[in-house]
């Protein structure tokens, strides 16, 4: 190597690591809200260094193609991110993830094109590599896109269970391996493309059998899996960049992951499985539920709140659906005029992603102090007022604590039940994503307010107004 | 050739790195979670700088279109990532804070 390639060589890698660190520190500083905006500022300029010292450390050979692609990318990336919708986060989060590992998967598609080209031996450790980089890529890929179908409708949203499943999936694993090998052995674009392409079918096989709201463990996971592809493909190309940025991605994935199986007392192992709702929901909606309920009109809704000391809002997913938050920030607003205190209680699984429901509460600029998690409110509740559950259901469910034969037994819930009293907004009677009945409507406490969300916080405003 | 030494080097960076993801990202309040992952999407678009190393050695018209891919996908991810987590967290805002 001539001393001016080596000088540029070392010149990168010393952008590199300032680039890790910038990382780093970005990732750090998302640590609280106030200082959020600056850290993912300190990312994005670490992603320019990362790029500049690629360009200054290698000699690129023809700029069009790069180019051409870069202005189609950044374009794509622009517009989706302006014009997405809040409530549609996870839909954009799980299709970029898709993009990510389907880069992962070329780049090494390339590599071994490139390699093979050469005409030189290929060590095993690259065709390893390269390998991994498909596989994971291949299956972030196809598994994102399903899981982005089942979050818009597009795919149904119950879990698929395919009769064979089992031995499906064993044959693919199978004819992975067996295709890894033929690669380290015989390197060979059919060997790759054979990898690639189970990749791509397992990736859609390990979602479909998922229910529509264990999605939110699944782009978390798929999140998890687009930083490990990343990872990979810095093996293949012996670069720590890669290595180190996808393995803070692999981390956060992992990570969220967890917190979300745990808010739902399940094990990854039973979320991957499937069929989660189908059975249980089956077995629930076979008896007639006679029990009678307590119903309320707004009006009335209205002077229970006007008249409160305390009132904590529990949002869910039919929040987001019925597009209320901003309805819901007014009629906060116009209770906290009167000198009433108010909350907003957020579960962990609440909404379609991790953390949905804080940002569709941003939007509709709700202080994020006023957001409090299940472990701080959940002693609040006894001193509380009312309780108003919009469009929650599952994790407000008593049975969770006392009934062992539940399929939600031993979920954190919020406790709701402990208020003096509850309103709770549905549309109707309708059983949670679980399948299990609500034990919450039957209390003598709870008063059911039916009809579409929106509707009905907006008539209560009104109603508070006119007291 | 199989070479043991640069394979060790970048486990060891790779264990390392996914010891810090751990202990920064556990400290992430559940308020940012959804940031996060949006940011780290942006993140994992560092493959633009594989992308950019096949695209810019590649010798034949199929390597170029190939990398061209990656850096589009790439792309997608960084500047999508990157532009709607500021979009995000531009709208948290403090009680009494305009």
């Amino acid at each position: 190597m001539s001393t001016d390639a080596l000088f540029h060589m070392n010149i990168t890698n010393v952008m590199y690591i300032v680039a890790a660190i910038l990382f780093i520190v970005g990732l750090k500083q998302l640590g609280s809200p106030a200082t959020a905006r600056n850290g993912n500022r300190m990312s994005s300029m670490a992603m320019l260094i990362a790029v500049l010292a690629t360009v200054v450390g290698n000699d690129i050979m023809s700029w069009e193609w790069i180019i051409g692609g870069a202005i189609v990318g950044a374009a794509i990336g622009a517009f989706s991110a302006r014009k997405v919708a809040m409530t549609e986060m996870p839909q954009l989060v799980a299709i970029f993830n898709g993009f990510g590992g389907a880069a992962s998967a070329v780049i090494a598609a390339g590599e071994l094109v490139r390699l093979i080209d050469n005409g030189a031996d290929i060590a095993e450790d690259v065709s390893i590599t390269i390998m991994a980089s498909v596989i994971v890529g291949g299956v972030t890929l196809t598994g994102s896109f399903i899981a982005y179908g089942k979050l818009q409708g597009v795919v149904p949203t119950r879990p698929l269970l395919l009769p064979i499943r089992n031995v499906i999936n064993v044959a693919l694993l199978i004819g992975m391996i067996a295709s890894t090998v033929w690669l380290v052995v015989d390197p060979s674009m059919t060997a790759f493309f054979i990898a690639g392409g189970i990749a791509l079918a397992l990736g859609i096989l390990v979602v479909i059998p998922i229910g529509g709201a264990d999605m939110p463990v699944v782009i978390a996971l798929l999140n998890s899996y687009s930083g490990i592809a990343g990872a990979a493909t810095g093996f293949v190309l012996g670069n720590n960049m890669l290595i180190i940025a996808g393995s803070l991605v692999g981390a956060s994935g992992l990570i969220l992951t967890r917190i979300m199986t745990k808010a739902m007392n399940r094990s990854l192992a039973n979320v991957m499985l499937g069929g989660f709702g189908v059975e249980d929901g089956a077995a629930g909606s076979g008896e007639e539920e006679t029990r009678p309920v307590t119903s309320i009109q707004p009006d009335d809704a209205a002077t229970m709140l006007a008249y409160a000391q305390s009132v904590i809002f529990v949002p869910g997913y039919g929040l987001a659906v019925a597009q209320a938050q901003h309805q819901v920030r007014e009629l906060a607003d116009l209770l906290k005029e009167k000198g009433i205190s108010v909350r907003y209680a957020i579960h962990p699984v609440a909404g379609r992603m991790p953390g949905h429901m804080n940002v569709l509460l941003a939007e509709a600029n709700v202080p994020y102090d006023e957001l409090k998690d299940l472990d701080e409110i959940n002693g609040e509740f006894q001193r509380t007022d009312v309780a108003v559950v919009i469009g929650a259901n599952d994790v407000t469910n008593p049975s969770a604590r006392t009934d062992t034969s539940s399929p939600i037994y031993g979920m954190p819930i919020l406790n709701v039940d402990q208020a003096q009293s509850v309103i709770m907004m549905k549309r109707g009677m309708s059983s949670g994503f679980a399948g299990v009945q609500n034990e919450m409507f039957f209390l003598d406490k709870t008063q059911m307010l039916f009809g579409d969300a929106k509707d009905s916080v907006e008539k209560i405003t009104s109603e508070v107004k006119d007291l | 050739m199989f070479d043991a030494e640069a394979l060790i080097i970048a486990l060891t960076v790779f264990v390392l790195a996914i010891f810090i993801g751990y202990e920064v990202i556990t400290k992430v309040p559940p308020t940012l979670h959804t940031p996060l992952m949006s940011g780290s999407n942006a993140i994992s678009g560092i493959v633009i700088v594989g992308a950019l190393l096949v695209a810019g050695q590649a010798d034949g018209l199929v390597g170029q279109i190939l990398g061209a891919i990656a850096v589009g996908l790439a792309m997608i991810n960084v500047v999508g990532g990157f532009m709607v987590t500021d979009r995000m967290l531009k709208m948290f805002r403090r009680s009494g804070q305009k």
